[in-house]
């Protein structure tokens, strides 16, 4: 599979993550999430976990497991934003696989 | 009832896939909420080592992901002392992990203790499962 | 609480055998397999470590002897008091110790 960002063809796995991390840039991040198949519009609150497993990333080069991550957004963003009715209403398809794909980081350890 | 599981490194990392299939592996088992330690002995204190830096040799460096072990509930990281020595290394050669003490208000307290072979040996021995890698 | 210890590597190749013999309790086991048993002969560098073991720490010392034929080494050339065992001997050891450890 591939993504189409400017007429820069992309690389994704078969479950639609990057092949190449280094590929990512915030335009990756809004066109993946417009190819889904009820398409998403990016707001601030999807882009502030987006850019807070970027640093998780960057900080431990992992992609956190849900229950990690929820426990860790809490702690950076307030109990309100740090459990998982919050975030599986910005990610329904789960925080950990959809917004770690969208984050362009790799599909989280454990997570089947 | 939580069962003991240790994971036994012995390996020097980038020479071989055993410690960064052992860090997977934790990851994934940390789910399971049993009681996780590790066990660093031989060359498997070359995992911890500070300072680590692959890029040159095309390898990803996993040595930061041990710092995220205390988020999964991983407290205990066990270093053998005789180990450090006879590699001509002491504990600052080692990464300062540490994690936060929920019962004690999110304290920072060290992760990685340093023990005897001897004691060593009984932490082997107070275990449920042992993994080797 | 006695434990099983399984070695596979030669110990003139690795350290396992050696580690192994530095983290057994009284009344532990130690098994020899595959390139381990090289390490079972009379006569080698490892032979005092092992006699130590057996003799003054309690420790029982055996070697899977399907490794030792396949190396074309017979089972009088073993250690005195190292036990060869059989597959069967190999389950029975699992079976009698509490837990298992490996030394890869």
């Amino acid at each position: 599979m591939a993504l189409d960002i400017g007429g820069k063809t992309i690389a994704t796995d078969e479950e639609g993550y990057l092949e190449n991390l280094n590929d990512w840039t915030p335009e990756v991040a809004t066109a993946m999430a417009l190819a889904e198949e009820t398409p998403v519009a990016l707001n601030d609150e999807h882009w502030e976990i987006i850019n807070f497993l970027r640093e998780y990333y960057e900080e431990y080069q992992i992609a956190p497991a849900v229950r990690v991550l929820t426990k860790a957004v809490g702690k950076r963003l307030g109990a309100d934003k740090g459990n998982s009715k919050y975030l599986y209403s910005l990610f329904p398809y789960g925080p950990g696989k959809q917004a770690c794909k969208y984050a362009g980081l790799p599909k989280p350890t454990g997570c089947v | 009832m939580a069962k003991k599981f240790l994971y036994l490194n012995r390996k020097a990392p980038y020479g071989s896939v055993y410690a960064l299939e052992s860090l997977e592996v934790v990851l994934i088992a940390a789910a399971f909420e049993q009681e996780v330690s590790l066990a660093f002995l031989d060359d498997g204190v070359y995992q911890i080592a500070k300072g680590q830096n692959p890029k040159a040799i095309g390898m990803k460096n996993f040595s930061p992901t041990y710092n995220a072990l205390g988020d999964y509930g991983i407290t205990k990281m066990y270093v053998e002392r005789e180990s450090l020595a006879e590699r001509g290394l002491t504990e600052d050669d080692l990464m300062p992990i540490v994690y936060e003490d929920e019962d004690d208000d999110y304290a920072e307290k060290p992760s990685v203790q340093v023990v005897s072979r001897m004691e060593m040996a009984q932490i082997m021995a107070e275990q449920d499962v042992t993994f080797s890698f | 609480m006695a434990m099983l210890h399984i070695v596979n590597k030669s110990p003139f190749e690795r350290n396992a055998l050696k580690s192994c013999l530095g983290h057994t309790s009284a009344g532990d086991s130690i098994l020899l397999i595959e390139d381990a048993v090289v390490g079972a002969l009379t006569g080698t560098v490892m032979a005092p470590e092992l006699q130590v073991a057996m003799q003054d720490q309690a420790v029982a010392v055996y070697a899977l002897g399907p490794d030792l034929a396949a190396r074309g080494l017979s089972a009088e050339r073993v250690l005195p008091g190292l036990q060869v065992v059989d597959y069967a001997g190999f389950v029975d050891l699992t079976v009698a110790n509490e837990k298992t450890q490996s030394w890869l």
